[in-house]
């Protein structure tokens, strides 16, 4: 059974392009004392390049931990992560970083901006890390500020900014590496629905461009209205899969 | 690396007082070092003119010796004479032989009157010449003394200035002075010698102070000029067995003291020596109060910015990169606790030598030591960085996600 799913979705993708991200049998257990509490039981699953797929579940559902363990923050208790076909399960911390710091941006419900950075230079410090030099990290943080609307407010500093403001910064930052993948937890969650919406035209134009995006969130009408894919999460398995086709959502076997 | 130093000063530039408080320690540490070391080494020239060691082959013979209180002949119950400086001359290794008087007297000028000390000079042209060449006397203004002069003196600088003179005038050579209420004519002023008791002293002919002072053949201190300067210590032997015999005291029982320029240069080291162990110790102890502090502050702060180390390390940033920020911050700090402390020290060090200066009279003056600036910064940099590592590491080895959390 489980070697006839793994077939199948091996030749799914090949049909539709190469899988970014792979979860097998993905386990995260964490012990309280005595219990062992499992955040997540068992999850497998791919994206592929250029999807926008939504991870969707209510508070406790494990999606978090997912989160963590997709955009490689943390390293599962059993079960394997594939990114880019590279297995990271077991790797060091400091070479996590050095992938997830080329192939993932991260955006954050807090935003996450460093405070005592300019707009500018938060958008150059993952760049920073890549050993980019000065002059390039420069160019593509203006670049970036500039598409993300935020040209002329380069040199502000984080709490001079609105909070949509600040959230479309940490867009530029999270693309400033160029990676593979946006991770995006709750983007809209501190906002407004005007600055929200404003951020999520950013994120849909991202995917236009071909970038593969991880949405996760509680709110079902928002995964609804942007991602092709839901991945339905309750208490750490994957309770179903629904797909948009035709305007549609229609549940398909993950 | 640059940016390192730039986050760093960002990150410091936010600081609360609190964490500026905790480099007190540093700076009060780097404080006290510069200022030792920038006073130390004039204070040393300082005590040396005030000794009187401009003549390096000169020995100081006194009754009672050096460690006795008072001025030196003060208190002493059989004090050496004029025969004693006599046979010390006609020793092998002796040169000349100099009996020296120094004796309180009463001195008026401008309707004042103050007390001073006379030192006397024999009548003689060889001897005379012996002690201005022993004390290396030259005339600033007027002439010394010569063999035949009468009811003449000649003054120590400080007279000739009038804020120093202690008689609200400059004295002139020329000028008229009362010593004891006798009239003398002021017959040449000293250059400056930067003693306390050379820039203040009235040279007198030895006749004239033992009429107005009376005190027969007693002498205070027998200034030893010899021959050789590689037979010192071989003089002095010399002149101790003479004296022993002379007085009749036995070895380890010696009532005088036989002083040669290097045991008081090692005397006067001893004593600034132990001040500056004293010194270093408190410095010693305030630069690792300081580092505690800076274990204290980086410790706190990596606490409190958890969130933020979560956030670099979200975006790419390697536990090495974590590692040196902080390290580089919590040597910043060190740095910044070092300048104000090398600022302080100069501060203290410069207004120490112009204490010491007005003072005693001496002309030091202050030299940037650029080296020991550079190292000193350099070392309270290194200070704050080793400080820094324990807390450096363990914001290095934060788990991304519980960082993020802020837990």
């Amino acid at each position: 059974m489980k070697k006839s799913n793994k077939t199948n979705s091996l030749l799914r993708a090949k049909k539709k392009g190469k899988d970014v991200i792979r979860l097998n049998e993905v386990f995260k257990i964490y012990k309280m004392g005595e219990t062992e509490v499992k955040a997540v039981a068992g999850i497998s699953l791919e994206i592929k390049e250029g999807e926008f797929v939504a991870i969707m579940g209510p508070s406790g559902s494990g999606k978090s931990t997912s989160m963590n363990l997709i955009g490689s923050l943390d390293t599962p208790t059993k079960g394997e992560i594939y990114l880019d076909h590279h297995n990271i399960s077991h790797l060091e911390e400091s070479d996590l970083a050095q992938i997830r710091g080329k192939k993932i941006g991260f955006i954050f419900q807090q935003f996450n901006l460093i405070p005592n950075l300019t707009a500018k230079e938060n958008v150059m410090l993952p760049m920073m890390f890549q050993n980019v030099s000065t002059e390039a990290r420069e160019k593509e943080a203006e670049r970036l500020l500039t598409m993300i609307e935020l040209g002329d407010r380069m040199d502000h500093y984080p709490n001079q900014l609105s909070g949509g403001q600040q959230q479309r910064v940490a867009i530029a930052r999270a693309l400033a590496n160029d990676p593979e993948v946006v991770l995006a937890d709750e983007p809209t969650g501190n906002l407004d629905t005007k600055s929200g919406g404003k951020v999520i035209e950013f994120l849909e134009a991202l995917h236009k461009k071909g970038k593969t995006i991880i949405m996760v969130t509680h709110d079902p009408e928002l995964a609804k209205l942007h991602a092709e894919k839901i991945y339905w999460l309750v208490d750490g398995l994957i309770n179903k899969v629904t797909k948009k086709k035709n305007n549609k959502w229609v549940e398909i076997k993950n | 690396m640059v940016n390192y130093f730039l986050f760093g000063f960002r990150n410091l530039r936010r600081r609360g007082i609190r964490s500026w408080l905790t480099l007190i320690g540093i700076f009060i540490g780097i404080a006290a070092v510069i200022s030792l070391i920038t006073l130390g080494s004039g204070l040393k020239a300082a005590i040396g003119a005030q000794f009187g060691i401009s003549e390096t082959q000169v020995i100081t013979v006194q009754a009672g010796g050096l460690n006795s209180y008072g001025p030196p002949g003060s208190l002493v119950t059989n004090p050496l004479t004029r025969q004693d400086s006599e046979a010390i001359g006609k020793l092998s290794f002796v040169e000349y032989a100099i009996p020296r008087v120094i004796e309180s007297i009463k001195m008026e000028f401008n309707d004042k009157l103050e007390i001073y000390n006379a030192v006397s000079v024999d009548e003689d042209e060889q001897s005379m010449n012996n002690i201005y060449e022993a004390l290396d006397l030259k005339a600033e203004q007027g002439r010394l003394l010569k063999p035949g002069d009468t009811n003449r003196v000649v003054i120590g600088y400080d007279y000739s200035i009038k804020e120093k003179s202690g008689f609200d005038k400059a004295i002139k050579a020329g000028d008229k002075i009362l010593i004891q209420d006798k009239k003398f004519e002021v017959i040449g002023i000293l250059e400056k010698q930067g003693s306390l008791l050379m820039d203040k002293v009235v040279i007198m002919m030895n006749g004239e102070l033992e009429d107005l002072a009376g005190y027969g053949d007693n002498v205070d201190i027998i200034a030893v000029k010899i021959k050789d300067r590689d037979s010192m210590d071989r003089a002095k032997e010399e002149i101790e067995k003479l004296l022993r015999k002379r007085r009749g005291v036995k070895v380890g029982e010696e009532d005088f003291e036989v002083q040669t320029p290097d045991a008081i240069l090692a005397s006067v080291n001893t004593i600034l020596g132990g001040v500056q162990v004293f010194i270093v110790i408190i410095a010693s102890i305030s630069i690792i109060v300081g580092a505690i502090g800076i274990i204290n502050t980086m410790t706190t702060s990596v606490l409190e910015r958890k969130k933020e180390i979560g956030i670099m390390k979200a975006i790419g940033a390697r536990n090495s990169n974590i590692f040196y920020q902080f390290l580089i911050e919590s040597g910043m700090m060190g740095l910044a606790g070092g300048l104000i402390g090398v600022v302080f020290g100069m501060f203290i060090g410069f207004a120490g030598l112009i204490g010491i200066n007005s003072f005693l009279g001496s002309e030091l003056s202050l030299n940037m030591n650029y080296y020991l600036i550079t190292s000193t910064l350099i070392g309270s940099f290194m200070v704050g960085a080793i400080a820094g590592i324990a807390p450096a590491m363990q914001a290095a080895k934060q788990n991304p996600v519980d960082a993020l959390r802020g837990n």
